[in-house]
């Protein structure tokens, strides 16, 4: 048994300053294991992870409890000591691996640099390991992969070839530290493939770490579920989701449950027009002969991976990049390219909402500034008319009005987009242009986003261009679909029938990637896909 | 504890000296173009730092110096922060051949040495109050673009200033609502350093003699007059020199400071 046992944290605690960032926190990984950790960002999942290594970010401090890794006590060792221990026991692999590699070494420099450190090896021995495992790892000519600089791989293939550096050490221990949160859909399934493939075959225990509950569920034989620094549930990951006991972790698996259709509204009287619109930046054309139509009330999600065009489209629509060729039309009226030539109305009735809040409020001001000023300079609004109106505002967005004199820094990232869709209603607008707006929130709070959005559209009588690279969102949440692949609009359609019929093998492929919690689903998948 | 008590010592000699300015008429003995006295008088004999070449006393034209330095250092300092900020920020939110133009101009006003421009432009425009301040804001304009340029470039392209872009605000609302905001900060560090490096320059202009024009006086041109009393072994010329060097040293500690916390602001992260 203690033979197995690579990890184990028991009742660790980590602080920063007056912050518990860690609370009697007890996991164990044995060999050939993988032990899922979620929760959402703040939770302390990457904290534990990186705990597992005795390695704490400037200003945490373990206070309490002991890691052993490999048999060695890990908080008792001096540096050297730790040093060693995380050379030649643990590797990691972190969520962006663009950021990982040093754009100017070769990439089979850096992922032979640990063995190249220890000396024991001729570089062609190296060499013969790196591309065993490129070739391990499915990499293209595994031969000369190796002599490629981190620009010119795709993404996959660079966090593919992060994992072959986190093998080559062949540790006892690896942490996933999101793998694939940065890759799209398609590109994801093939990384979980190989991950879980390479975990079994080198037999080590592994870390994997991710907000998403239904990667983690493909991927980890048992998970363990954080919130705020504490563990809330752990167990078996058949047990875990399909029996949670907690009202946390039950929530977790509803918000994964299979979607309903948003009731549609047939004969919405079309309020936006995009007819054969191309887009482009120089010589390139990032959008081909786009043509959509929102009607009055609903919601037309704009659904492709990176790259695809999406958001391109949408700000062509806003105004902010000119339409090469083509029309955008609004009830009819044909709308300026440009949104500087566009009349006061037209910018006032089209409101667009950013990725992310963190750029898109501007720190120095106050809520109330922010929220204030579209009603000053659309409707003349000030004074105590406006600050009745700002009231109205922060309760239709579910915040309270307190809120008002505070900055952004003060807000969490949902409160954050709360209030850049209040500063987007506070102009009255017909069309709110979405641009992955929850993105970069955490599911449950994507979720309550969701409500509110679908909860406005009555209230305010919207209708929403909602840009996502999540299917699962478009599914519940839009009455209309628009697949995009390369700058064209691939299929588009009622959403039901492109999610029940789609047409084309792309849809197709892409529908099937979206991760889902059912046993066997990424087995199923690697079949079809071959 | 070591930060405070620089900031501290750096408040009491920049009030001290600011109330020496002000209130020059009263604190002085005796007015400060009138001889008074012999020629080389040590302090004591005459007056608390004793006369100059021509018998004037010399703490009175210290008082009444610090007045032009400052009152140059101030307006023109404050002038060259507008005007780099204002075309930075301008340049960077058109780009284009307004950034191209505005850019080039600063190279050529920055590939001459300072000093040796300023001669020219007074040579050419003659010596005043007025135009010594214009030359001196427009010369040190180019250092403040070239500070703020990349800053304003980086706050352009956020997307607060694209939802101002799609709401149709106008210029003044960019310049000073979404972006000069945000750069406080980085201009406050540029501002003391730019106060620093103007009282030297009104110094060194005053002390090459195409400065502040005799009789009347600033620190620079005090340690012109008084530099022959060094070779008569008299200490009192060190005097004007000390207090430049005070004042900047003074102006950078309390700017130091001022950083400091306001980046420490949770609003500023």
């Amino acid at each position: 048994m203690t033979d197995t046992r690579i990890l184990t944290i028991s009742n660790l605690k980590v602080e920063a300053g007056p912050n518990l960032l860690l609370d009697d926190v007890s996991i164990h990984v044995d060999r050939g294991e993988v032990l899922g950790l979620i929760g959402e960002s703040g939770a302390g999942k990457s904290t534990l992870a990186l705990g597992a290594i005795a390695l704490f970010r400037s200003g945490c401090q373990p206070t309490g409890g002991s890691i052993t890794l490999s048999g060695q006590s890990l908080l008792e060792l001096d540096a050297a000591g730790l040093d060693t221990v995380r050379r030649t026991k643990a590797a990691y692999v972190a969520q962006s691996a663009a950021a990982a590699f040093n754009p100017f070494y070769r990439l089979e420099d850096q992922v032979t640099e640990v063995p190249a450190m220890r000396g024991h090896l001729s570089r062609a021995e190296r060499h013969r390991m790196a591309a065993a495992l490129f070739e391990e790892l499915q990499l293209p000519d595994p031969e000369n992969f190796g002599r490629r600089y981190p620009h010119q791989v795709s993404g996959g293939q660079l966090q593919r070839a992060m994992i072959a550096m986190a093998l080559i050490n062949q540790p006892d221990l690896i942490i996933f530290d999101e793998p694939t949160t940065a890759l799209d859909v398609t590109t994801q399934i093939e990384v979980l493939r190989l991950i879980r493939k390479v975990t079994r075959t080198h037999n080590c225990a592994a870390l994997y770490i991710s907000h998403d509950l239904a990667v983690v569920s493909q991927m980890a034989d048992r998970i363990v579920v954080m919130r705020n620094g504490r563990m809330v549930e752990q167990g078996p990951t058949r047990q875990l989701v399909d029996n949670p006991q907690t009202e946390y972790a039950q929530r977790l698996v509803a918000n994964q449950g299979e979607g309903t259709y948003a009731a549609g509204n047939d004969n919405a009287q079309t309020l936006l027009e995009v007819s054969h619109v191309d887009v482009g930046y120089g010589a390139l054309t990032a959008v081909k002969d786009a043509s959509i139509a929102l009607g009055a009330g609903s919601v037309l999600a704009l659904v492709g991976e990176s790259g695809s065009g999406k958001t391109t489209l949408a700000r062509a629509i806003a105004g902010l990049q000119p339409v090469r060729t083509g029309a955008v039309r609004m009830r009819g009226e044909t709308l300026a390219p440009l949104v500087e030539r566009r009349t006061f109305d037209q910018r006032r009735l089209v409101q667009y909402i950013h990725q992310l809040p963190d750029l898109a409020l501007n720190g120095r001001q106050t809520i109330r500034e922010i929220v204030g000023r579209p009603l000053a300079f659309f409707h003349g609004i000030k004074g105590a008319a406006a600050d009745a109106r700002l009231r109205e505002l922060m309760e239709a967005i579910e915040l309270p009005a307190d809120y008002l004199d505070r900055y952004p820094a003060s807000l969490s990232g949902g409160q954050k987009q709360r209030i850049c869709i209040a500063r987007s209603l506070a102009a009255k607008p017909d069309i709110l242009i979405c641009d992955e707006i929850t993105s970069a929130l955490d599911p449950l709070v994507e979720e309550s986003i969701i409500r509110l959005l679908t909860k406005l559209i009555e209230e305010e009588a919207l209708s929403i261009l909602f840009i996502t690279h999540n299917l699962g969102l478009a599914l519940r949440f839009s009455h209309e679909t628009a697949v995009m692949q390369s700058g064209q609009i691939l299929e588009y359609g009622p959403t039901r029938a492109v999610f029940e019929t789609p047409q084309s093998d792309y849809t197709r492929r892409l529908i099937g990637a979206v991760p889902q919690l059912r046993e066997g689903w990424l087995d199923g998948v690697s079949r079809a896909a071959g | 504890m070591w930060s405070k008590l620089t900031l501290f010592i750096s408040i009491g000699v920049l009030v001290l000296m600011a109330l020496g300015a002000i209130f020059a008429p009263l604190l002085a003995a005796y007015p400060p173009n009138e001889m008074v006295f012999t020629a080389f008088q040590p302090p004591g004999e005459a007056g608390l730092l004793g006369s100059d070449g021509l018998g004037r006393d010399l703490f009175s034209r210290i008082l009444f110096g610090m007045r032009y330095t400052f009152l140059v250092t101030i307006v023109a300092t404050s002038l060259a922060g507008a005007i780099g900020v204002t075309l930075a920020m301008i340049a960077a939110l058109n780009k284009g051949w307004v950034d191209i133009v505005i850019g080039r101009a600063v190279d050529i006003l920055m590939s001459v040495p300072q000093i040796i421009f300023a001669l020219i432009i007074l040579a050419i425009s003659g010596v005043s109050l007025y135009t010594l301040i214009a030359t001196m804001a427009v010369l040190q304009s180019s250092t403040y673009f070239r500070v703020t340029r990349p800053i304003a470039g980086d706050l352009a392209t956020m997307e607060y200033v694209e939802v101002a872009r799609l709401r149709g605000e106008g210029l003044s609302w960019y310049l000073f609502r979404e972006i000069l905001p945000n750069m406080i900060p980085s201009l406050l560090a540029q501002f003391g350093l730019g106060l620093s490096s103007a009282a030297l320059f009104i110094s060194s202009l005053s002390f090459l003699g195409i400065g502040i024009q005799p009789p009347a006086a600033d620190l620079g041109g005090l340690v012109r007059e008084n530099a022959l009393a060094l070779a008569a072994g008299r200490w009192t010329p060190l005097v004007p020199a000390m207090c430049i060097a005070a004042f900047c040293l003074s102006v950078n500690g309390v700017v130091d400071w001022l950083v400091g916390r306001y980046s420490d602001r949770p609003e500023a992260r």
